[in-house]
């Protein structure tokens, strides 16, 4: 009953003309987002939130603004799966297998709508595991000492590449190049500056928009240099849409397909390192084992669009629980809902629940009312975001880097900082070259401070002794989780990976 | 070929972070680990993962051939040019030629580009300038 009060409080907060506005605008730009080939969840909200903080938003609003761009990134993601046979964003390749099949059939209205309507009930359900899950996982989080969630931190770190990571040691790589620029700075519990070589501009540390918007967005642009890759995808293709609402038959037929999917895909994004992608995929591959008895699958089976689409959605939500809970993200774009948080002065984590009602559970709110938005939106109005595929690279591309020049420049004013993000940028395009995923590097340099504390701060209670960080059975457990979750993709990735990637390119780097 | 280098980029980054560590003043109001010993951690995962990519390197990455490469620092150099200028001219003007360049660059025909870099610049300010208010940077003509 509480909860439910609580929820009912969290609308109170969220519906303002201004929030249901910036619902409103969030969920158009999400979509755009994902729909566009190039543009995906996480650099979608990295462009967005030095904007929403230089417009001088509070807390609630910003969050509402951006997880209305996630949830409406991974809606969008579909429509260039299904229309293309190119996925918008990486969550949306599943969608391709049997999406682009019944594209070419003639039922692309029914399979954007089924689709629409699997990602509905997919975000809708994972909502309400959100609500029902993260106030058990808060109390388990409240019995974390700094031990504790020194090994909660480590082990985010090493379940991050998940379990489809090509390479650990390049994860390991990257998540020590986070953690090395967090140390830049003035140390915070001894006031020496660290790393800073004697560069005044470095004593308040790397500040972390900076880097996101460098690492996701720009290298994005580079990417695009680098394959002279200026035309449209959708140029030269028909696109032809038919009708736009499924019939009743078809979606009974995919009711129980998309519960079983929705509640996989929450799973696999509440738990460390797994995520979208993978939700989608093993939502697919389920239900190809479940129902495909005709063998439909792969050559437009509607179920077969339901399931990675719900799966997707739901682990979108999923994904949401550690991030809200414990303060550690498990996948690209939460590290990035992260940073929002932070760079507002509000640390997630268990005491978030009790300290900011108002955001959590606003949010929360936000995200029933985003979620009925993009239902509204999508099923009729696909027609206009398809139109939308049109847009050449060669001119979303010059907007992406203008607009992250004007988030940053808005944010400090200084040439410096537009100057590191360029930095970033480059490095960005070339550790995505070498297949190193950009995620631990963001997440070191978000969790890299906190992390450090934590430490420091369980050795000096216990007087000097490391044997502390093992020293609780809460601790060994986390410590073990890790490890396994280090160690698995060394064994079992190939295999997955083998099925996985049909058409995972240089997009792996941004895994979500 | 790629990844040997670049593991030994890293490991030789590490070394360097590992002195770079060394070289932190402790103050003499320290706690018991004390501002060194994480940057020691981190430096030592550093060298290990890039030993590690250095001994057992992935297949080659796909290199674009030398052309995209310069088109790529190219564009760094256009970037980096307009972050300086940027104060110095007003946004308007400054991302007009930057947007402009960037859009000829993926292949706009020259008219084309122009007319994309200042739609682009102009569609911005008002966006963001006029209606949301947000500062931009102001140059002599005030925009």
């Amino acid at each position: 009953m509480d909860t439910l009060a609580q929820l009912a409080h969290g609308f109170d907060v969220a519906l303002t003309w201004q929030n249901i506005g910036l619902a409103l605008i969030g969920c158009l730009l999400g979509t755009i987002m994902g729909a566009l080939p190039g543009l995906g969840p996480s650099n979608g909200v990295a462009i967005l939130i030095p904007l929403a903080f230089t417009l001088g938003l509070g807390p609630t609003p910003s969050m509402i603004l951006l997880t209305s761009v996630y949830y409406g990134a991974m809606y969008g993601g579909r429509i260039s799966s299904i229309l293309l046979n190119i996925p918008g964003d990486e969550p949306a390749m599943m969608t391709c297998l049997d999406g682009y099949p019944m594209a070419q059939k003639g039922m692309a209205g029914e399979a954007l709508s089924i689709s629409g309507i699997a990602s509905f009930v997919g975000a809708f359900l994972a909502t309400w595991g959100l609500i029902l899950l993260a106030p058990q996982l808060v109390k388990i989080a409240l019995l974390f000492g700094p031990a504790e969630y020194f090994a909660l931190f480590a082990l985010a770190f090493m379940t991050l590449g998940g379990v489809s990571s090509t390479n650990q040691a390049k994860a390991a790589f990257a998540a020590a190049i986070g953690l090395g620029l967090a140390m830049v700075g003035v140390d915070t519990q001894t006031g020496v500056p660290r790393m800073t070589f004697g560069e005044v501009h470095l004593y308040d540390g790397i500040d972390f928009l900076v880097a996101i918007v460098g690492l996701f967005a720009l290298s994005e642009v580079f990417v695009f240099l680098e394959h002279r890759h200026g035309a449209s995808d959708a140029a030269g293709k028909k696109v032809e849409i038919g009708r736009i609402t499924p019939p009743w038959a078809m979606v009974k037929r995919c009711i129980p397909t998309m519960l079983r999917a929705s509640g996989l895909g929450f799973l696999a994004g509440v738990l460390p390192g797994a995520g979208a992608s993978l939700g989608s995929f093993i939502s697919y591959s389920m239900e190809k084992r479940l129902v495909d008895r005709e063998g439909t699958f792969g050559k437009g089976d509607p179920r077969g669009v339901a399931a990675p689409e719900a799966g997707n959605n739901a682990a979108a939500g999923g994904a949401l629980v550690p991030m809200l809970a414990l303060g550690v993200p498990g996948s690209g774009t939460t590290a990035v809902l992260l940073a929002v948080l932070l760079s507002l002065n509000i640390t997630p984590g268990p005491l978030l629940f009790t300290q900011n009602p108002d955001v959590v559970w606003g949010l929360i709110a936000a995200l029933f009312i985003a979620n009925i938005m993009l239902l509204l939106l999508n099923i009729p109005m696909v027609g206009v975001f398809t139109r939308l595929l049109l847009i050449p690279p060669r001119i979303l591309m010059p907007i992406v880097a203008m607009v992250s020049f004007v988030g940053i420049y808005g944010i400090s004013g200084s040439s410096f900082d537009l100057m590191v993000m360029i930095g970033f940028g480059v490095v960005g395009w070339v550790l995505r070259k070498f297949d190193v995923p950009l995620v631990p590097v963001i997440l070191g340099i978000l969790l890299g401070n906190p992390m450090e504390s934590n430490l420091r701060r369980a050795v000096q209670i216990s007087n000097g002794d490391w044997g502390v960080l093992v020293g609780s059975p809460l601790a060994i457990g986390l410590w073990i989780i890790a490890i396994l979750g280090f160690l698995a993709p060394i064994f079992f990735g190939r295999i997955l990976r083998d099925r996985m990637t049909a058409r995972r390119d240089e997009e792996g780097s941004l895994r979500d | 070929m790629s990844d040997r280098i670049f593991g030994a980029v890293g490991l030789a980054l590490a070394i360097f972070y590992a002195f770079a560590a060394s070289q932190i003043q402790e103050s003499f109001l320290t706690d018991t680990v004390g501002p060194k010993a994480f940057p020691y951690i981190i430096a030592a995962i550093l060298g290990l993962a890039s030993a590690y990519i250095a001994f057992r390197p992935d297949p080659e990455p796909v290199w674009p051939p030398l052309g995209r490469l310069a088109e790529i620092a190219a564009a760094v150099v256009a970037l980096m040019i307009y972050a300086q200028v940027l104060p110095e001219i007003g946004f308007v003007i400054a991302t007009a030629f930057a947007a402009a360049y960037l859009s000829w660059r993926l292949g706009s025909k020259p008219l084309a580009s122009v007319i994309a870099g200042v739609s682009i610049s102009v569609g911005i300010y008002i966006v963001f300038h006029l209606i949301l208010g947000l500062s931009l940077a102001r140059g002599p003509f005030g925009f």
